[in-house]
């Protein structure tokens, strides 16, 4: 789904190689791709790793809040879509844990700094998913934020991140229509239908809106990840462009964008926008969203619960080494 | 518990084509390995024949001697045909 970059420094070591550090920059402002065996300053490891394995846990917790409803779909058509999103979504954060991989992190060292809630994960699986309207409401505004900010990383200077994200961005337009099409067939259905998809769409529009992460100002290290092509938009631009196209969806859905101050602005060709809680946006990330306790227990669950079949797989695989050993 | 070892994973998308590399994932063994790499790449009819290699297994070249590799062919462009003038009016060559 999506990553927001939630770090706080980011000096470049003054230790790195002058003339190693400069061919470094030269390739990347040339749009070449950098590879794992590349010199890479540390910095932009670090960065990366971050950046790469914040996004695969969001895959990852993006899972539980869809995967609660699985059950409760309303159609067996629904079901099998839903699966094949959480399937996805499974997917993709391996596809992103196999890139910050490649940087010299492992896949163990990952999951253990999610599951002891270190590490971060995208603010907007916090919030609950209490209604099916809420299963249309995220496939549109979460997944349709989350392809706003994975577009342009499909041209992001690691290259695996960026190969990762040409697979995510194919996948994820399913994500996106499907969760538009529960919100048409609510829009078009009973009064009480339609309550409910405005009512759903009154609870992501915010968070979905602070899935951009920071307003530009607050954001120290965008100017060094744009340098990079770690980021090739700013957080603002990206959220204008989502505000700007979203609108059109929201109207012709027949529902209203809980927001007073959205008026068209002719001279800059957009939408002008309310304010964002950004109070919220922070206590969110510092964990404690609506669920964020839920969530965590949920995933530590699951991978206890899981414990016995990767335990007997690794048994298995050993005991037929054994036997070929002795063959 | 140790991460399992890691597998690289190649998929001929369709016959006629050769294995293309796509990723990588975890697995135990190798029976295991292709179960993964078929739920984790093939989930959309990407592809009708998987390769699961041990990562370890492989031997890449080293990006600090990619001059010493690869430059040496720059300077031979006498393997190009076009390096090669032929008069227009001769044909089928």
């Amino acid at each position: 789904m999506y990553t927001t970059e939630l770090s706080k420094s980011n000096n470049v070591a003054s230790t790195e190689d002058p003339g190693k550090l400069a061919a470094f920059e030269a390739r990347v402002a040339a749009d070449e791709f950098i590879e794992p065996k590349d010199w890479m300053p540390e910095a932009y490891r670090r960065t990366l790793t971050r950046q790469i394995s914040q996004h695969a846990h969001s895959e990852i917790v993006g899972m539980l809040p869809e995967g609660n409803w699985i059950g409760r779909a309303p159609s067996l058509r629904r079901k099998a879509i839903l699966l094949a999103k959480v399937q996805d979504e499974a997917g993709h954060g391996l596809y992103l844990y196999s890139a910050a991989e490649t940087l010299g992190t492992s896949r163990e060292a990952m999951i253990e700094a999610l599951h002891s809630g270190k590490a971060k994960y995208s603010t907007i699986f916090n919030y609950p998913t209490l209604t099916w309207a809420d299963i249309g409401a995220i496939g549109w505004l979460v997944d349709g934020a989350a392809i706003m900010n994975q577009v342009p990383l499909q041209r992001t200077s690691y290259g695996p991140y960026a190969r990762a994200m040409v697979r995510v961005c194919k996948e994820e337009s399913f994500h996106q229509r499907q969760g538009y099409e529960i919100m048409m067939v609510l829009s078009a259905g009973t009064a009480g239908q339609k309550r409910m998809a405005q009512d759903a769409l009154n609870r992501w529009w915010w968070p979905s809106l602070m899935m951009f992460g920071p307003a530009d100002a607050d954001s120290p290290n965008t100017a060094q990840s744009m340098r990079w092509r770690i980021k090739r938009d700013t957080n603002d631009e990206l959220r204008q462009k989502f505000v700007d196209i979203t609108v059109p969806q929201a109207d012709a859905l027949g529902l209203t964008v809980p927001d007073a101050a959205l008026t068209w602005n002719e001279a800059k060709d957009g939408y002008d926008y309310g304010d964002i809680d950004w109070e919220e946006f922070y206590a969110v990330v510092r964990g404690e969203g609506p669920v964020a306790k839920e969530r965590l227990k949920a995933r530590r669950d699951a991978w206890q619960d899981g414990a016995w079949v990767r335990e007997a797989a690794a048994a298995y695989a050993q005991k037929h080494a054994r036997k070929q050993e002795a063959a | 518990m140790n991460d399992w070892p890691l597998w690289e994973v190649f998929v001929r998308s369709k016959g006629g084509l050769s294995h293309r590399h796509v990723g990588s994932v975890h697995a135990p063994d190798a029976e295991i390995a292709l179960r993964h790499a078929r739920d984790t790449y093939t989930r959309r009819m990407e592809g009708v024949s998987l390769w699961v290699v041990p990562s370890a297994q492989i031997t890449a070249s080293d990006p600090s001697d990619d001059a010493a590799m690869f430059d040496p062919a720059a300077d031979k462009v006498y393997r190009h045909p076009t390096f090669y003038n032929i008069p227009d009016g001769v044909t089928h060559i």
